[in-house]
């Protein structure tokens, strides 16, 4: 699909992924990610653009076992949705854990990592991955 | 404004149709509405075909010409319209629109997925697109696994046992075994579903909706195209709305409920003028089993939090408090993703023409489909009714 396989997109992205460009309402004081220029919730446009700290816990996960195409080779992998410590709410994978390690409130924090490959010859994507904070807090 | 009246419908049976193209489902579908109407093909004004991934699974678009085309009704208004699984949900809204705005007088509704051409992977590429490819499908989410994400939350907030939620696959493919177009006219105990492998923790593939081919049809009329043609439809479209909510589950304060529906089932009880505790029978779109019980919730049979309840006291049987899915739902008729819509509102409508066979509710009237797209990107709702 041309989708998977374009430089221009993978591109246009880098700075959003890389460094977790969000948003903050003005008005409600949702904080959320990617940024967009009105709020999920209220709907205002009074919207700040922010970089999200890299901090956060796991509030829900889940282990892929059967994959779309691009992740075949990687099941099975953790994805969740990562709370920082702001309140953003970020989908990603869990890095440097195994599955069955993995908890509701596991401390968390950012790093950069390797997401997908436009096939053999194309360009690879990065993107924030979350791994556990050693010696971090978060009680099972 | 007139009625809009339900003259006939059609379907294909679900499953693997090796046999069969895209094309040929939706216009065996098609033939079969205007056979159960009595409509010869040349009253068709209008159609609107619901569709997810033709793009992708068949590299084909231009689904309302394709279909006008290969009908022999090139001229008529078609297109296709696509809010990924509650495509066919959409595409009932339209026609809905189109003849109660009195712009179409004779419409046909269509609904199909093809979804065998391609092999698992591939298909769980596709069906992610019904998320937001550039957060959630670039991280590898599975649309299996953010429904696994909205089971978390539900099983955390309420309290709920996964034992208690799965249930409703039990109950679907019971309902199906009597359904002659169901994908999977078997019963399956509820050892047999907790014990099926994982998909995505802690969703087990037997509580989720299986992948298969097929396509269903609608064919709706004005009153005075009715009268012209010399039909008595037995049953109106007395409602149809749709709703959006924010795409994606981390854009989103709550899990458990599904604004879209909320909305648009009020929309579509204010429209038919019913109240949930109206409605005789309903089709409800449990792709999983945790959605079904949250849909019941959502549509206001049952208190936040308790629609396991019902389920697990059988009061979505027959003869219980609100019966549900009672041609098999998304988990055993099947779920050609883009066609469901369609075959929910076909399975509802079985129900007041008195043709459900042993699944049938005695006396129904009100019969409500709900048709979800995404994981609640999109609901439609339409609400059924005998012509009185």
């Amino acid at each position: 699909m041309s989708y998977m396989n374009s430089v221009p997109r993978a591109w246009r992205e880098r700075v959003t992924k890389y460094r977790l460009i969000g948003g903050r309402c003005k008005k409600c004081g949702k904080v959320f990610y990617p940024y967009r220029g009105s709020c999920p919730r209220c709907g205002s446009d009074d919207v700040e653009r922010i970089e999200l700290p890299k901090r956060g816990r796991v509030k829900y996960f889940t282990v892929v076992r059967s994959a779309p195409a691009e992740f075949k080779r990687y099941e099975p992998y953790v994805v969740a949705l990562v709370e920082l410590e702001n309140g953003a709410i970020v989908p990603a994978q869990l890095t440097d854990v195994d599955a069955d390690e993995v908890y509701e409130g596991m401390e968390v924090e950012g790093v950069l990592r390797r997401y997908r490959e436009q096939g053999e010859d194309g360009i690879i994507e990065y993107g924030v991955k979350f791994r556990p904070v050693v010696g971090g807090g978060g009680e099972q | 404004m007139g009625k809009v009246l339900l003259a006939g419908v059609g379907a294909t049976p679900i499953g693997e149709h090796w046999e069969k193209s895209l094309r040929d489902l939706m216009v065996d579908a098609s033939l079969n509405a205007l056979r159960d109407a009595g409509v010869e093909k040349k009253n068709v004004d209008a159609i609107f075909v619901g569709n997810m991934s033709s793009g992708y699974l068949q590299g084909q678009e231009h689904l309302g010409s394709l279909l006008a085309t290969w009908l022999g009704i090139p001229g008529v208004a078609a297109h296709k319209v696509e809010a990924a699984c509650a495509s066919g949900g959409a595409a009932v809204h339209d026609a809905f629109m189109a003849v109660k705005s009195g712009l179409y007088d004779c419409v046909l509704a269509v609904g199909v997925e093809k979804m065998t051409d391609a092999s698992t992977d591939q298909l769980t590429s596709a069906l992610i697109m019904a998320d937001d490819q550039e957060y959630t499908a670039f991280a590898g989410f599975s649309f299996v696994a953010l429904n696994a994400l909205v089971y978390r939350a539900y099983m955390d907030k309420y309290g709920a046992k996964q034992e208690d939620i799965a249930l409703f696959a039990v109950h679907d493919h019971e309902h199906a075994v009597h359904n002659p177009l169901a994908q999977y006219r078997r019963a399956v105990t509820l050892d047999a579903v907790l014990s099926s492998p994982l998909v995505a923790d802690p969703l087990h593939l037997l509580e989720c909706a299986p992948t298969g081919d097929g396509a269903a049809a609608l064919l709706l009329c004005s009153e005075e195209k009715a009268k012209e043609l010399g039909l008595k439809p037995e049953v109106e479209v007395a409602a149809s709305a749709l709703a959006t909510d924010v795409l994606s589950l981390h854009d989103r304060d709550d899990l458990t409920t599904l604004n879209a529906t909320l909305r648009a089932a009020e929309r579509a009880y204010k429209i038919a003028r019913v109240e949930p505790k109206n409605v005789d029978v309903a089709e409800v779109h449990d792709a999983f089993t945790v959605l079904g019980v949250i849909h019941l919730e959502d549509l206001g049979f049952a208190k936040k939090g308790e629609g396991w309840k019902l389920v697990k006291e059988g009061e979505i049987e027959a003869g219980g408090k609100i019966p549900v899915n009672m041609m098999g739902g998304l988990k055993a008729r099947g779920h050609p993703v883009g066609a469901t819509g369609v075959y929910e509102v076909y399975d509802a409508a079985l129900q007041l023409l008195g043709r459900a066979g042993k699944n049938q509710v005695e006396g129904a009237e009100v019969a409500l489909a709900q048709n979800v797209g995404g994981v609640g990107g999109t609901v439609a709702v339409t609400i059924l009714r005998r012509v009185r």
